[in-house]
């Protein structure tokens, strides 16, 4: 398969997807290219599976529309193009003592697809989703109208465009309100936990107290130390960093693609288990600057090559109350019992702050999300998880999805034809027609 | 603190090198056809930090407005530091053979009006002996070649008039930048299909400009390893050259 310029970052399915890039915020949307028949916007391609991809049809690229309109540092409201990286959000917010108020685990996505995907970061419990921070924004639809939607105006384009996958029209510019801090860095204590039982009674101690939680699990350990790990929970912090110099992206950068996938049963068990033991103490304090502590796998460039030439999966789920902490235990040890998953398998509690999007994802429940190295067994088993999940009510992240079928997704998101209603004629995915039975 | 002149700041490699400006803390004066495009691009400045911004819209193919950008940039800043001539077009080489219109056009352009414009303002530089006048050109300059040589003819006599520039202002301390970038991700070239290893990102250019600007350099290819390729290029004797598919 030839190199297409527009990928998705699990680099599967992979297609030969054609764009056209859109210069200026004032311009017209293009038509999409001879012999395709649908738009899709595109940001940075950081989405895992095929959101941000339009197979058949055309992509508008918004790699141009990177600018600043406004900000007030003395309010944090900021006004930028929707193809601003957060990564530069932040390069401009952290020195005047402000921060993005939701942060997913990479700051290379755009504010346009960290809105389509309405993401979520470590302070979920806290401060919900990054749609209950947007103000404003303005859609341009494919007849050439622009409406600006905030929670008070046009309220239900508003809902369908916050987590609506970009299926509503292109979003031309954002607001969002900053949240302020004293500083770059942050206060971290690390605790081990032998299993499941001691990540939630942790969860339940740190999330009124720590702004920040999350959990790294070690998915090879069954039985007694089934679901055990590292707790991470942490606050902003007054401290000043000796290096906060500028964003120089990567350290290192994985240089090419290995002809197969470097994850496999043997570097996996060997890289769990050496995780969970290189924390000698149960606790351990740091003082650690914002870049490690959000985006850990930021320092490593274009990581996602380890899995090779078929690409990675990617899986999150929520599962909601007392039963999804039973079938959130049925799942790690049918994944542990195969000896599939990854380095970086992560558990967090999501709280009951509602966003405003129609198609969220984030609803209570724990959280449970992981890669495999793409295998016909991994999609075997990503159906039974599949099938876990909707037994207890719970959904699946479609900015991490390949793979789950319309049935699933429906089940997932009960008010989806409610949202297909505020899909831009135009305006298509590939993930779209796959969860709407419409194969193309 | 700077006070620079973006002549052509529409175009994606000047807006590039204009954000590091305003990252700085610099005055900016902005010179573009586009108003709308202007005020957008001053906007994001002034959030990037830029002292103060000021636009003009204007055709820099019309001469007679050239006197009024330079006495409006002057009365904004007038210690003017840095002068960037960033604007041009590429035509497409097969309408220049068809009709002499598209051929001349492309030589007013890219090469008569730079020369209208600079002639006036480097006096000014020359009579308060300071500043940088920095000049994006291009390799295609530095061998005609089937492919693009109307293009390559005006950056050529562009590259001329610059290197006489440098000569006669050198007792004058006012400096001359030749800028040489090759393949560039912009919308000037967005209708070239491949993309290959040739091809650089504007961000990077931009830095390069930047750095080479603040070292005084006379000569920039950029990226640097486009020196490489262009003095295998020029070297190539012209009975061979006259055969090949460039």
């Amino acid at each position: 398969m030839a190199d297409s310029l527009y990928t998705s970052w699990g680099r599967f399915p992979q297609i030969a997807q054609q764009g056209r890039r859109l210069e200026w915020r004032g311009d017209t949307l293009p038509e999409p290219l001879a012999g395709t028949n649908s738009l899709l916007p595109y940001g940075n391609g950081r989405s895992y599976g095929d959101v941000c991809l339009n197979r058949g049809g055309t992509v508008i690229d918004t790699r141009s529309l990177n600018r600043f309109i406004s900000f007030d540092a003395e309010t944090g409201v900021l006004r930028c193009e929707s193809g601003v990286l957060l990564s530069q959000i932040l390069e401009l917010c952290v020195p005047n003592g402000w921060f993005l108020p939701v942060s997913p685990g990479t700051r290379y996505v755009t504010i346009g697809g960290a809105l389509a995907n309405d993401v979520h970061g470590k302070n979920h419990h806290k401060a919900g989703t990054l749609g209950c921070y947007v103000r404003a924004l303005e859609l341009l639809r494919s007849d050439g109208s622009r409406q600006v939607c905030t929670p008070e105006e046009n309220t239900e384009l508003f809902a369908a465009t916050i987590g609506g996958l970009g299926l509503t029209g292109l979003v031309t510019w954002v607001e969002i309100a900053l949240r302020q801090i004293d500083g770059p860095l942050l206060q971290e204590e690390s605790i081990k936990f032998a299993n499941l039982q001691e990540f939630f009674r942790l969860s339940e101690l740190s999330d009124t107290d720590y702004e920040f939680t999350v959990a790294w699990i070690d998915c090879i350990a069954k039985g007694a130390s089934l679901g055990r790990g590292l707790f991470s929970r942490a606050n902003h912090t007054d401290g000043r960093s000796k290096a906060d110099g500028a964003d120089r992206g990567p350290r290192v950068s994985v240089p090419f693609q290995p002809p197969f996938s470097l994850i496999n049963r043997l570097s996996l068990k060997a890289f769990n288990a050496f995780w969970y033991n290189r924390q000698r103490r149960k606790q351990q304090t740091r003082t650690v600057h914002y870049r490690p502590f959000f985006y850990p796998l930021d320092a490593i460039g274009d990581w996602n090559r380890i899995y090779g030439p078929r690409g990675m999966l990617q899986y999150q789920c929520v599962l909601p109350g007392e039963d999804g902490r039973d079938v959130l235990r049925k799942m790690l040890s049918d994944i542990a019992s195969k000896g599939n998953g990854s380095f970086l398998v992560v558990l967090k509690i999501f709280g009951d702050r509602e966003s405003p999007g129609i198609l969220s994802f984030p609803r209570p429940g724990v959280t449970l999300a992981l890669d495999f190295a793409n295998s016909p067994e991994v999609f075997r088993l990503l159906d039974r998880l599949d099938a876990m999940t909707r037994e207890v009510g719970g959904a699946v992240y479609p900015a991490k999805d390949a793979r789950m079928s319309a049935e699933s997704f429906q089940s997932y998101f009960p008010r989806w034809e409610e949202f297909a209603g505020f899909i831009d004629p135009a305006f298509s995915s590939s993930f779209w027609r796959r969860v709407t039975g419409d194969e193309l | 603190m700077s006070q620079v002149l973006v002549i052509g700041a529409g175009s994606a490699i000047a807006e590039a090198a204009a954000r590091i400006y305003a990252g700085r803390g610099d005055r900016l004066f902005l010179v573009a056809r586009d108003a709308a495009r202007l005020d957008i691009i001053a906007d994001d400045l002034r959030v990037r930090g830029a002292e103060q911004v000021d636009v003009l819209a204007a055709d820099l193919t019309d001469r007679d407005r050239h006197a009024e950008i330079i006495a409006a940039a002057i009365d904004a800043m007038p210690e003017l530091d840095v002068v960037l001539v960033a604007y041009g077009v590429l035509p497409d080489q097969g309408s220049c053979q068809q009709n002499v219109e598209d051929a001349l056009y492309s030589i007013d352009v890219n090469f008569l009006s730079v020369i209208a414009f600079l002639t006036p303002l480097v006096n000014q530089l020359e009579e308060r002996a300071k500043g940088t006048v920095a000049v994006i050109s291009s390799v295609a300059g530095d061998r005609g070649r089937q492919s693009n040589y109307v293009y390559g003819a005006a950056k050529s006599g562009l590259d001329v008039f610059l290197q006489g520039l440098r000569n006669r202002l050198d007792k004058s301390c006012v400096h001359v930048l030749t800028i040489k970038p090759g393949f560039v991700d912009t919308p000037m070239t967005a209708h070239i299909p491949e993309r290959g290893l040739l091809w650089a990102q504007p961000e990077d250019i931009a830095a390069g400009i930047v750095t080479a600007i603040d070292k005084r350099r006379n000569v920039v290819y950029l990226p640097g390893f486009w020196a490489l390729i262009m003095l295998i290029i020029r070297s190539i004797p012209e009975a061979i050259f006259k055969k090949l598919n460039l």
